[in-house]
């Protein structure tokens, strides 16, 4: 590996020689389409980045009572960490229940955060078909997709979140004025 | 003579020694082992000279000195076990001047603190470049660098005050998730002209190699490509693995979960990616149920750290001091009042007063024994005034959870007790 970066360097060096007029070296190396896949996980809110595979409801109740309900409860209530379902209404109330369906506004970050963070001793130890299942799951214990309801690539981003108009952004950092041309 | 020795930090001034330590500060339950052991009434008691201890590789504290963080979860969580404490909090009530000693910064981790080697870690920055590299530590380090006094704030700083005040609660429970070091690294700039970076990319992904692989969206604008920077050197040695090692990102002036620690990627797009981090977690719940998002900056604020919270002062000369800062840039000034904020005076600054970092400021204050309350207010450079607790409530709710920067008081009974209190 180390002789093998030198070289590539060394070629770098030659390169940047005949090609860069500003600098006559070079940091870092280039990185290869493949392992770029490997760790380009990111989901966007319209749908980018999702991988296919699909995944239903039914299927992810065994897979978050088998991975997930240790943590975060049977129906993804009354657990120990992060209360996952319910929670609807409660907003404005003092004391208010943040959950994936009263306070998330994007079904795409549930792949997302599952896929990178989740299980949390094991994360991205769930199949891509498994991280879909549970996201269905998650989502049907929230009335969001139904009980026999099937997420995928295409239908994830089309999902429309109960608190999806919750948010108002920061006027510094609005992103849909920020870097509008004037 | 009074039993009460001063914290050993504080050391009161010599010509009050012989009035039983008038004015002195005790640090109350917090206070340091040796405060209860004898001091020196003459000079005659002070210990002979003699040799000490042999040199070593490095040095220690002294044995007289126990200052530490005090791990946390949530508001109202303390005194918990370590293994579920989700943020480790400064002891600003122990420490003096600007800069905060390397392992008592405080921490705010996702998934534990992993241990990485830096022969392993590589940093990829890829997207809308011309050419994606992966860089190791070494290259880092070749590359031109910059150093960086900042301030680091968890958005949770103050949570514990949004609605009630508990009494025991000392500034480290209050206050203690922001810190200020000195960064050294490679500016952001420098990385996004090696990858060339296309003209229509203006957010960034930074993501962590922890566990969670905690990941955010940053706005490109001119004040963040030129001030961030990827650190791999904090208060002159590698970063702590608390603290990201071996890279991070450093935001002067935002959220502290943008610095990304164990930083590992960064990518470019256009668009945020609305993770979960800045959807679902570091969101402002308003009191209309509607959240506050995107709001990155931190806050004009600042907070009396002596006499603070568990503390216990008698009448007499007090030094008021405390620590300042501001997202927005340098403070200008901060303003203390002794009478529950009838009345204010202008506070000392210690020099330096940098850009977007911790400054100490302070006061000659002579207590009458009267009960009464503390509270100081700064005021940054851009004119930003740290609001009083009842407009800042009037304007966030109770419910925000994040980014509480409403003015700190300590309330003083005829005892000498000083106490948190909302205003």
């Amino acid at each position: 590996m180390f002789s093998h970066d030198k070289l590539l360097l060394a070629g770098l060096f030659i390169v940047g020689l005949l090609a860069a007029p500003a600098l006559a070296f070079d940091f870092g190396r280039p990185a290869t389409p493949g392992e770029i896949t490997l760790w380009d996980i990111d989901v966007g809110p319209d749908g980018k980045g999702l991988p296919d595979g699909s995944g239903t409801a039914a299927q992810g109740k065994q897979i978050f009572a088998d991975n997930c309900a240790a943590c975060h409860g049977e129906n993804g209530q009354g657990g120990i960490k992060d209360r996952l379902a319910g929670g609807q209404g409660t907003l404005v109330s003092s004391m208010p229940v943040k959950t994936v369906g009263s306070f998330w506004p994007y079904a795409t970050t549930l792949y997302d955060y599952i896929h990178r963070a989740m299980p949390y001793p094991a994360p991205g130890s769930l199949s891509t078909d498994e991280t879909y299942a549970v996201t269905a799951y998650i989502l049907s214990l929230n009335g969001i997709v139904p009980a026999d309801g099937k997420v995928d690539r295409e239908s994830l981003p089309k999902i429309r979140m109960p608190n999806r108009d919750g948010f108002i952004p920061d006027p510094e950092f609005d992103p849909a004025k920020l870097f509008r041309k004037k | 003579m009074s039993s009460k020795v001063s914290d050993d930090l504080l050391p009161r001034p010599a010509k009050f020694s012989r009035r039983g330590f008038v004015g002195s500060l005790s640090a109350g339950i917090l206070g340091a082992a040796a405060t209860e052991a004898a001091g020196a009434e003459t000079l005659a008691d002070v210990p002979d000279r003699s040799p000490g201890a042999d040199l070593g590789a490095h040095s220690e504290r002294s044995r007289f000195v126990k200052v530490d963080r005090i791990p946390e979860a949530t508001p109202g969580k303390r005194n918990i076990d370590a293994s579920d404490a989700i943020n480790s909090k400064t002891p600003h009530q122990k420490l003096v001047g600007n800069i905060t000693p390397t392992d008592l910064h405080y921490e705010r981790s996702h998934s534990g603190v992993p241990d990485i080697d830096p022969a392993q870690h590589r940093l990829l920055v890829h997207g809308m470049v011309g050419k994606p590299l992966v860089f190791s530590v070494e290259d880092l380090k070749r590359m031109p660098s910059i150093t960086r006094i900042v301030f680091i704030e968890c958005t949770g700083n103050g949570w514990e005050n949004w609605k009630k005040a508990d009494p025991e609660l000392t500034v480290q429970n209050t206050h203690g998730l922001v810190s200020t070091n000195e960064w050294t690294g490679v500016p952001l700039k420098f990385l996004i002209d090696l990858v060339g970076k296309d003209k229509g990319s203006n957010w960034m992904l930074a993501e962590g190699g922890d566990g969670a692989g905690v990941d955010r969206s940053i706005p490109l604008t001119d004040e963040i490509v030129n001030e961030a920077f990827v650190a791999y050197g904090q208060n002159g040695e590698p970063l702590r693995p608390a603290h990201g090692f071996p890279m991070r990102l450093v935001m002067p002036g935002f959220e502290g979960n943008l610095h990304i620690k164990w930083l590992r990627r960064l990518k470019f797009g256009n668009a945020p990616w609305m993770t979960r981090w800045e959807t679902a977690r570091y969101t402002q719940l308003l009191a209309n149920g509607k959240a506050r998002q995107f709001q990155l900056r931190m806050e004009t604020n600042s907070v009396i750290t002596q006499p603070s919270g568990m503390m216990q002062i008698q009448p007499g000369y007090i030094r008021i001091s405390g620590l300042a800062w501001s997202g927005h840039g340098k403070i200008a000034k901060v303003e203390i009042s002794t009478d529950g904020a009838k009345n204010w005076k202008q506070a000392q600054l210690s020099q330096p007063v940098l850009s977007k970092a911790q400054v100490r400021f302070q006061m000659d204050w002579d207590w009458d024994g009267k009960p009464t309350k503390i509270v100081s207010r700064s005021t940054d450079e851009q004119g930003n005034v740290q609001p009083d607790r009842q407009s800042f409530i009037a304007a966030m709710g109770t419910n925000a959870l994040f980014h509480y920067n409403a003015q700190q008081t300590w309330s003083i009974d005829e005892a000498g007790r000083v106490r948190n209190v909302l205003a």
